[in-house]
């Protein structure tokens, strides 16, 4: 017997099916939005029953996979798939974006984390990068349906890292563009057309970064002196999801925070930037190690 | 000369042969090989055969101890291990893992002047033997009953539970949040001490019963248990303790310093040890440093080993003979050379400029009065502090429930440190329908009486699913 054996049900089925039984995750699309950023959409009828904005799910791509926290970008709870966003940085991300329509997951669980707070605070600014611009949106969509004042925006270096502007559109008042290079847009990221706005005179209530840590911790900083309330999507190395190994440890008000459970989200001016920032880097020789097989 | 010669007593127990120390801190092979027949049959004739066998009584599932050594003696491997069966789901894995010097070891009647008879070699050599005749046969079901139980959590008491009353002709459902099944035998106990091939085959004996295995199934997330309840006519709740608790010290957010849980669900579920043919890494420490004294605590040191690590170091707060680690762990981490710093407790970590664990700041203790485990209480001397310089430090200074269950079932009451309270014969909670036992019940106990506790709440469903009676 292998390592890798997998458990199958008894073939003589004496009972009736059973009425949790997921059955298997397949890949029902995988496609490029830009480069290095890819969207994966799978079958997961549990999953997308019941997620809620800004929860996630844990993912092996094989049977030696890693197990790897991704935000959810979307869902459709009729048809029951789930699709997210995730950039190729690393082994298990490789693997994912190798993936074709009809492949199996192995692992697909969830929805982890504590939903987003959602309520009707007035004027939004959900912010997103890289994977967040797709974590975004069903952000955007909810505070819309809560009555708010939604205003998205989405960073990239350039103009062709950008994606699902026409989405965002559809479920935001305002979409608000910035790129590092000016390809499109008036800033050069998020964290500076946030302080564009302030300072523009415009009231914001509240801000929700999702993104590489950097962009975030810079959002934090952004909103910092006029304390405008700033939840930011924490992303750190977890391994169960559920609140058993620690991995995930994040600093919060001074006080250790498990990101799975307690989180991931957190009040960005309360949140230890450098230590997350140095846990995540923990197994960065390793991932490169392990990538160059 | 007394007329009726005593049966001539072998004092110590026939040695089980296993891997040299130095080969086997190299490699994550079981240490123990387990007895030859030979050996088995010798071993199993130092039993006296007591009227009133007192090792009976200190098993938590009960095992007609005498009967199975009986048939060992005489060769009779299959009787034997079908009368273990009778009481104990999991031979092959409580024959490695139990704590046999407390409970029935102990109370051998031979252990008064000379070794115990070895019963839990025996047990482990009854259950290997079956495994090596290949596939179980399936004893006769009775007809369903149409009742549906979900069992949360595939360690042993959720296996116990399911294995029970899938034989009472009950629909079982088992619902595992991690990718394989198996609770702590998987993520926590390493290889070297529970190959997981032998709780892979025991879980697999278990679906082939009927079981169904619905794993990546996290209760409380995608389900909660009033939803379960929606749908299943019982629950039982076998999750363990898997909240990992810390020192709350400073340095304990360092880069290498690890919950017990994480270094070894890395090593253990993950395969950490064969990076990079699995995608999951772990720091090799040189000096790895393990904080705590029990079975968890031994399992991280020697795992540290066979990661290569050049010194491991437990430092405990108390004495060697206040450790609660099982003797023969106690023992192996010994020979393989893992070094104790005792009497010693934590009171900071420090890291280098880049944020990884460089040192660990300790003091020294003296024994004072027995404090409320009984336990001699470690009173810190003063102005002691001295620094042990480590690469990785592993916590294993204890766990209790996941909260995540309790925090979604609001009528669930909970005791000291999250512990599900459950009575204590039928294992039954605060809530109507619902069932719990092992870890999440007792706030981290042993496999045996994990197991122990599934039988009496199997038990006890069963009699709730045919009277409805609360």
């Amino acid at each position: 017997m292998t390592d890798e054996t997998m458990i199958m049900p008894s073939s003589e089925d004496r009972h009736s099916k059973d009425p949790l039984e997921p059955g298997p995750v397949i890949v029902l699309a995988r496609e490029t939005l830009a480069p290095n950023l890819q969207l994966l959409t799978v079958r997961a009828p549990i999953v997308a029953s019941k997620i809620q904005p800004g929860q996630f799910v844990i993912v092996r791509a094989d049977e030696y996979g890693e197990r790897i926290p991704l935000t959810v970008a979307d869902w459709d709870r009729e048809k029951g798939s789930v699709s997210c966003v995730f950039m190729q940085v690393g082994t298990s991300t490789y693997k994912l974006g190798k993936l074709k329509a009809g492949d199996v997951l192995p692992t697909f669980v969830g929805p982890l984390g504590k939903p987003l707070e959602l309520d009707r605070w007035g004027t939004v600014v959900v912010a997103g990068g890289c994977y967040g611009i797709g974590s975004i949106y069903p952000v955007a969509r909810a505070l819309k349906e809560k009555g708010n004042r939604v205003i998205s925006l989405i960073e990239g270096r350039s103009k062709f890292l950008l994606y699902w502007l026409d989405r965002l559109e559809s479920a935001s008042d305002r979409v608000l563009v910035a790129t590092r290079d000016r390809s499109i847009g008036k800033s050069v990221d998020g964290p500076n057309a946030v302080k564009d706005l302030i300072d523009s005179g415009e009231r914001i209530d509240r801000v929700i970064a999702i993104g590489c840590t950097f962009m975030m911790y810079l959002m934090a900083q952004a909103t910092r002196p006029s304390a405008i309330k700033t939840i930011v999507s924490l992303n750190p190395i977890m391994i169960d999801g559920t609140g058993m190994c620690g991995a995930c440890r994040v600093s919060v008000a001074g006080e250790t925070k498990f990101a799975c459970v307690d989180g991931p989200d957190f009040d960005g001016h309360q949140v230890d930037w450098d230590l997350l920032l140095s846990r995540r880097k923990a197994y960065l020789r390793s991932e490169t190690h392990s990538g160059e097989r | 000369m007394s007329k009726k010669q005593p049966k001539q007593i072998i004092p110590k127990k026939t040695p089980m042969p296993e891997q040299p120390p130095t080969e086997r801190i190299r490699n994550y092979d079981e240490v123990p090989y387990g007895y030859t027949p030979e050996q088995a049959m010798a071993e199993a004739k130092r039993c006296l055969g007591c009227a009133r066998p007192l090792c009976v009584d200190d098993c938590p599932v009960n095992i007609n101890i005498p009967a199975f050594l009986k048939l060992v003696a005489e060769g009779d491997f299959r009787g034997a291990i079908n009368i273990i069966k009778e009481t104990n789901a999991l031979p092959a894995v409580s024959g490695r893992v139990c704590p046999q010097e407390e409970q029935c070891e102990g109370k051998c009647v031979l252990s008064k002047r000379f070794e115990s008879v070895a019963i839990g070699r025996l047990e482990r050599f009854a259950a290997d033997w079956e495994a090596a005749q290949g596939s179980l046969p399936i004893p006769e079901l009775p007809p369903p009953t149409g009742k549906k139980v979900a069992v949360v959590g595939s360690g042993p008491a959720g296996v116990t539970v399911a294995a029970d009353l899938v034989k009472k002709g009950h629909h079982v459902t088992i619902f595992e949040a991690l990718h394989e099944p198996g609770g702590v035998l998987v993520y926590g106990i390493p290889e070297f001490r529970l190959p997981k091939a032998i709780v892979r085959r025991e879980v697999e004996y278990v679906c082939r019963l009927g079981v169904k295995l619905v794993k990546d199934f996290v209760v409380g997330a995608a389900e909660t248990v009033d939803e379960l309840l929606e749908k299943y006519d019982a629950v039982f709740l076998g999750t363990g303790a898997g909240l990992p608790w810390f020192l709350n010290i400073s340095g304990e957010n360092l880069n290498g310093v690890y919950s017990a849980n994480e270094y070894l669900t890395r090593a253990n579920l993950m395969r950490a040890y064969r990076f990079p043919e699995y995608d999951t890494p772990i720091v090799r420490g040189k000096r790895v440093a393990t904080i705590g004294g029990g079975n968890v605590a031994m399992d991280s040191a020697r795992t540290a080993l066979r990661l290569g690590a050049e010194e491991s170091i437990i430092v405990y707060r108390r004495s060697h003979e206040e450790m609660p680690a099982r003797a023969e762990e106690i023992h192996h981490a010994e020979q393989e050379g893992v070094r104790f710093e005792l009497l010693t407790s934590p009171v900071a970590f420090h890291g280098d400029t880049n944020g990884w664990v460089k040192e660990i700041e300790c003091l020294r203790n003296q024994l004072g009065e027995p404090d409320a485990s009984g336990r001699r209480r470690p009173v810190p001397i003063k102005d002691s502090n001295f620094r042990i310089p480590v690469d990785v430090v592993v916590l294993a200074i204890g766990q209790s429930p996941n909260p995540l269950i309790p925090k979604t079932t609001p009528d669930l009451k909970t005791g000291k440190d999250g512990v599900v309270i459950v009575d204590d014969e039928t294992m039954k909670t605060s809530k109507k329908g619902v069932f719990a036992g092992g870890d999440v019940a007792t706030g981290g106990a042993t496999v045996i009486l994990a197991m122990g506790q599934g039988k009496k709440a199997a038990k006890a469903i069963d009699e709730y699913l045919k009277t409805g009676q609360w």
